[in-house]
């Protein structure tokens, strides 16, 4: 399941949701914060910015692929765009497998490729104004890494 | 019609989210309706020039030799940075 949104997300609930099948033995999850520094510098507010449309297609694709290598149960990618404050959650990743090698990989694999192919874009402000964050090239790398 | 959309710093820096582009000769690729964009003004060629900017055509991540139509749908944005 995608979804894309401007409120919050309930971590408990989402387990829940996703937990249901006792044929799977593992329940990965994953959540992104916003954290208060960012290449050295205070970071107090993050704005998320997308790409309609778009970014539903592209978290749906790297659903799909990460479907094609792991054999995968329920899978939930939430993330969210707008204003975030400070500890605030950003992303949600859950997978549920039979077995945890799978559902870590997945999970592992999903929030790699979301960072470096789905068209999100982080506007910080902190004590030196308003910056759009660069793609770090270590987030392309890790993607890489899933290369066959 | 082409139906061009900017999003973060280039939409930021560019000083609009989108514009219609009446299809042509010079838009039948992406690199060709770049270079149609950047004609317009000093700032958007700035912009544009960007070895950092990617394109997407229909809403899929595209080369700069991607045959654009009539109707299609170009975003141009710069490396995501999400999650």
């Amino acid at each position: 399941m995608i979804r894309v949104q401007t409120q919050d997300f309930n971590v408990p609930e989402e387990y829940h949701l996703i937990s249901q099948d006792n044929s799977d033995g593992a329940v990965v999850t994953f959540v992104g914060k916003v954290r208060d520094f960012n290449d050295g510098s205070a970071v107090t507010d993050l704005t998320l910015e997308h790409y309609p449309g778009m970014t539903e297609a592209v978290l749906n694709q790297i659903e799909a692929e990460a479907r094609e290598r792991w054999p995968l149960n329920n899978v939930t990618i939430i993330h969210r765009v707008g204003a975030m404050a400070l500890g605030e959650q950003i992303v949600f990743i859950g997978v549920t497998s039979a077995h945890r090698k799978a559902a870590f990989a997945a999970c592992e694999f999903l929030i790699d490729f979301l960072k470096t192919k789905a068209p999100f874009w982080k506007l910080e402000a902190g004590d030196k104004g308003s910056n759009w964050v660069e793609a770090r090239d270590a987030d392309e790398q890790a993607a890489k890494m899933w290369d066959k | 019609m082409i139906n061009v959309l900017f999003f973060a710093q280039v939409r930021e820096l560019i000083g609009t989210a989108g514009v219609k582009v009446e299809a042509g000769e010079n838009t039948q690729t992406a690199e060709g309706l770049r270079a149609t964009l950047a004609a317009t003004d000093d700032k958007w060629a700035k912009v544009l020039a960007s070895d950092k900017l990617l394109v997407a055509v229909n809403q899929t991540i595209s080369q700069w030799d991607t045959p654009i139509v009539d109707g299609d749908e170009v975003a141009f944005f710069p490396p995501v940075t999400g999650g």
